[in-house]
C-alpha cells in the first residue's frame, strides 16, 4: 500500500510563467480565434452571462496534492503548500449553516489533505447537505488516509473520483506512474465499502478526461463500455461516469504549448460552440470560494485569478446571497473548453 | 499554389467543393453525416471502420480526421492499430489472393 507514485515538479516550482493567471490569459488571447467567447453568447442570446442561483459551493481547500497530473489545470502537487486558512473555513461553514445551499463540493489538490477535512464533512453532512469529494484515488492508498473509504461512506459523502481510462498505459501518462494500478486498488476498496452499488445509495462518480488534445465522447456510451470493461477486467462497479474537457489551464496549456496544439485545439473548442451547452454552464449555479477565501466564478476563473465581476462581493467573508445570485460571470477564452459539443461541468456533460 | 499535392489546412476546406456545385455537396455532406451517426453499430464502432478504410484508401485527409474523430469517441491507439491492420491485411490479401488468377495464366500458358 501507498508505494511512491511518479511527480513531477509542479509550473510553480519550476517557477514558469505559466505559474501566474494573468501570463496564462495573455498567453490565450495570443490564439487567433475565428469568435470572441462573448460574440458567442450573443450569438445565443445569453451575453450577459448571469448566475441562476447558488446550488453548489465549490471549496478549493488547498492545492496540495500528491499527484501531479499532466492535465491539472491547478497546478497541484506535493510542492503547494496553499492551504485554506482556519478563518475561511470558518467563513464558508457559517455560509453553509445560514443559508439553505443544498451541495457542498469539495476540490483542491487531494483535498483530503486539509487538517479540517473530516470536520468540513462531518459538520456538513449534519447540515444535512449534500457533500461531494473530488477524490483523486491514490489518496486512499496512503497509510495516514487509508480511514477515508469507510470515514466517507459513514458520513454518506458522494465520491466523484478521477479515472481517465480503464487501461494502465493511457491512465498514467496523464496522472503519473502508477496511479492507475493504485486507483484500481482504491475503486476496489471503495466498493468493499458499498460505493458504486446502487442498492447502498453511496454514490461513486468516474470521471474521464482526454489523454490528450482532443475533445471527450459520448458520455452515455462511454459510461455503458466503462461499465463493461471495469466489471470485466476489476470487478469494478461506479454510478456515473463523467466526461470533462480538458480547459486550457496551467498545466495542460503548457501541454498544449509544448506540443504545439493550442491553437488547433481552441479551434476545434470554438468550432464545437453549443448554445444549449452555453445556457447550462456550472458557473451560473456554484459559487467558488478559493484557498484564500477569494470568491470566483468556478475552479477555472479561480487558477486564472479571474475573480468576480466588480458589483459582486470579492470574497466568503463579505457573502452576500442577494448580490451573488445575480451576478454578472466573468469570461475568456478558455470558457469555450465548457460549451464544447455536449458541454462540460465538474457533473460531466451538461446537454 | 502550393508546389505539393497534400497540404494539412486544406482538410478544413473542404466545404469549399460546394462552390461549384452546392446541391451535390449538401446531398454528400448531409448523407456522410448520417452514415455516422449511432445506428446498428455504435458512433465508435463506425469511426474505427472509418480509420480502417482511411488507411486502405491512403487518404491522408481522412487519416488526420479519423484518428481525431477515434479518439473522440473513446477508443485507444491499441484499438484503432488493430483497425489499421485489419484494413493491411485485406489489403496484402487482395494481392495474394490474385496469385489464384496468376496460377490459373500459368496453367493455361503452360504445358
Amino acid at each position: 500500500m501507498g508505494a511512491s507514485l511518479k511527480i513531477l515538479p509542479t509550473l510553480h516550482k519550476r517557477q514558469d510563467e505559466l505559474a501566474s493567471g494573468a501570463a496564462q490569459l495573455r498567453a490565450l488571447a495570443r490564439v487567433p480565434l475565428g469568435r470572441s467567447f462573448e460574440a458567442s453568447l450573443a450569438d445565443s442570446g445569453l451575453l450577459p452571462l448571469r448566475a441562476t442561483g447558488i446550488d453548489i459551493l465549490q471549496v478549493n481547500v488547498g492545492k496540495k496534492c500528491n499527484q501531479t497530473c499532466r492535465h491539472c489545470h491547478v497546478d497541484a502537487g506535493p510542492d503547494r503548500t496553499e492551504m485554506m486558512p482556519d478563518e475561511v473555513v470558518d467563513a464558508f461553514l457559517d455560509v453553509l449553516e445560514s443559508t439553505d445551499i443544498p451541495t457542498l463540493d469539495i476540490t483542491g489538490g487531494a483535498p483530503e489533505l486539509h487538517k479540517r477535512f473530516d470536520e468540513i464533512v462531518i459538520r456538513a453532512r449534519a447540515l444535512g447537505r449534500r457533500v461531494i469529494d473530488r477524490c483523486n484515488l491514490t489518496i486512499t492508498r496512503l497509510p495516514n488516509y487509508s480511514y477515508l473509504p469507510e470515514f466517507l461512506g459513514e458520513h454518506q459523502v458522494e465520491i466523484t473520483a478521477s479515472l481517465p481510462y480503464f487501461k494502465e498505459g493511457q491512465t498514467d501518462s496523464q496522472r503519473g506512474d502508477g496511479v492507475f494500478r493504485q486507483s484500481i486498488e482504491a475503486l476496489q476498496h471503495l466498493n468493499e465499502v458499498g460505493y458504486g452499488h446502487p442498492e447502498t445509495g453511496l454514490v461513486l462518480n468516474l470521471v474521464t478526461n482526454p489523454v490528450g488534445a482532443f475533445l471527450p465522447g459520448d458520455q452515455a456510451s462511454m459510461e455503458v463500455r466503462w461499465r463493461r470493461e471495469l466489471r470485466l477486467r476489476f470487478g469494478i462497479e461506479f454510478n456515473n461516469l463523467f466526461t470533462i474537457t480538458n480547459l486550457p489551464i496551467s498545466r495542460f496549456l503548457e501541454y498544449l504549448v509544448e506540443s504545439g496544439n493550442l491553437e488547433d485545439y481552441m479551434t476545434r473548442l470554438v468550432n464545437a460552440y453549443n448554445p444549449a451547452a452555453a445556457a447550462n454552464v456550472m458557473c451560473r449555479n456554484t459559487l467558488s470560494v478559493g484557498w484564500d477565501g477569494t470568491l470566483y466564478d468556478c475552479d477555472f476563473n479561480q487558477m486564472l485569478e479571474l475573480p468576480l465581476h466588480a458589483e459582486a462581493p470579492r470574497t466568503i467573508l463579505e457573502f452576500d446571497r442577494a448580490l451573488l445570485e445575480g451576478r454578472e460571470i466573468a469570461l475568456g477564452p478558455h470558457c469555450y473548453g465548457c460549451t464544447a459539443g455536449a458541454g462540460s461541468s465538474c457533473g460531466g456533460a451538461v446537454t | 499554389m502550393s508546389d505539393h499535392y497534400y497540404a494539412a489546412p486544406d482538410l478544413a476546406r473542404f466545404p469549399e467543393i460546394g462552390k461549384e456545385a452546392p446541391e451535390l455537396a449538401q446531398a454528400f455532406f448531409s448523407w456522410y453525416g448520417k452514415v455516422f451517426e449511432a445506428g446498428a453499430l455504435t458512433e465508435r464502432e463506425k469511426a474505427l471502420i472509418a480509420l480502417a478504410v482511411s488507411h486502405a484508401v491512403q487518404c491522408p485527409y481522412c487519416i488526420d480526421a479519423w484518428t481525431q474523430g477515434c479518439l473522440e469517441k473513446g477508443s485507444d491507439a491499441e484499438e484503432m492499430t488493430e483497425a489499421v491492420h485489419i484494413a493491411a491485411a485485406i489489403r496484402g490479401g487482395a494481392s495474394l489472393v490474385h496469385g489464384v488468377q496468376m496460377r490459373n495464366h500459368i496453367e493455361r500458358l503452360g504445358m
